[in-house]
């Protein structure tokens, strides 16, 4: 079982799809680090060598942000969007979508469940 | 989509110039203005505005934060209450 930045263990995947479990890194970042390291992109992390696993290592931790710190750091800027009081900061704090989305019908994600309110008696269609 | 790099960015011009004599001056004052589609520039940095929201000006003294930014979002144009409670009324 590899170990790489911190708690992610992907295991019997290809090596591709095995980084791509750790958080902030995907498809695309995953096939970089490989290439830069040398490792091809089927080989499975149980059949990495030692050498192999510190290269990926290596790299991670020295261009990329990823798990804990990249979470605090998105927190982070999404605080001070919020701290600075501009229109995208008020979105986030009201739990709405923040890049000029419709909110008449959907936008579900960022609102959660719907909240269905009763509907009043006796009211015509219009 | 976002603005060219290659243009810099949008800061209107007038702003500009006030702010600059102002900095030279070393006065302070509050600077009314409807350019909400103008970008905070670091030269902006503690000085307050009064951007206009379509109905009122809204002071808005910009902090170091701020920079990047554009003036009008920090002067909400909409306000929503939320929506009326029924339930009371029916009683």
């Amino acid at each position: 079982m590899a170990r790489i930045s911190g708690v992610d263990i992907p295991d019997n995947k290809r090596g591709e799809i095995a980084l791509t479990y750790i958080f902030g890194i995907g498809r695309a970042t995953s096939q970089k680090i490989l290439a830069k390291a040398g490792i091809d992109f089927n080989k499975k992390p149980a059949q990495w060598t030692d050498a192999d696993s510190k290269a990926i290592r290596d790299i991670i931790n020295s261009e990329y942000r990823t798990e804990g710190a990249l979470r605090s750091e998105i927190s982070l800027s999404i605080k001070r969007l919020m701290d600075i009081g501009c229109y995208r900061g008020l979105r986030h704090r009201k739990g709405l979508p923040a890049r000029g989305q419709s909110t008449k019908n959907n936008a579900r994600t960022r609102k959660g469940k719907r909240k269905t309110v009763a509907k009043k008696k006796g009211a015509t269609k219009k | 989509m976002a603005r060219s790099i290659k243009k810099g960015p949008y800061i209107d011009f007038r702003l500009e110039n006030k702010i600059e004599a102002m900095n030279k001056s070393g006065k302070k004052s509050v600077i009314k203005t409807w350019a909400r589609r103008s970008t905070i520039s670091p030269d902006f940095v503690g000085h307050t505005f009064a951007v206009h929201n379509g109905n009122k000006f809204i002071p808005v003294y910009v902090t170091e934060n701020m920079v990047g930014h554009k003036l009008g979002e920090f002067a909400p144009t909409r306000t929503f209450k939320g929506h009326t409670a029924k339930k009371d009324k029916g009683k």
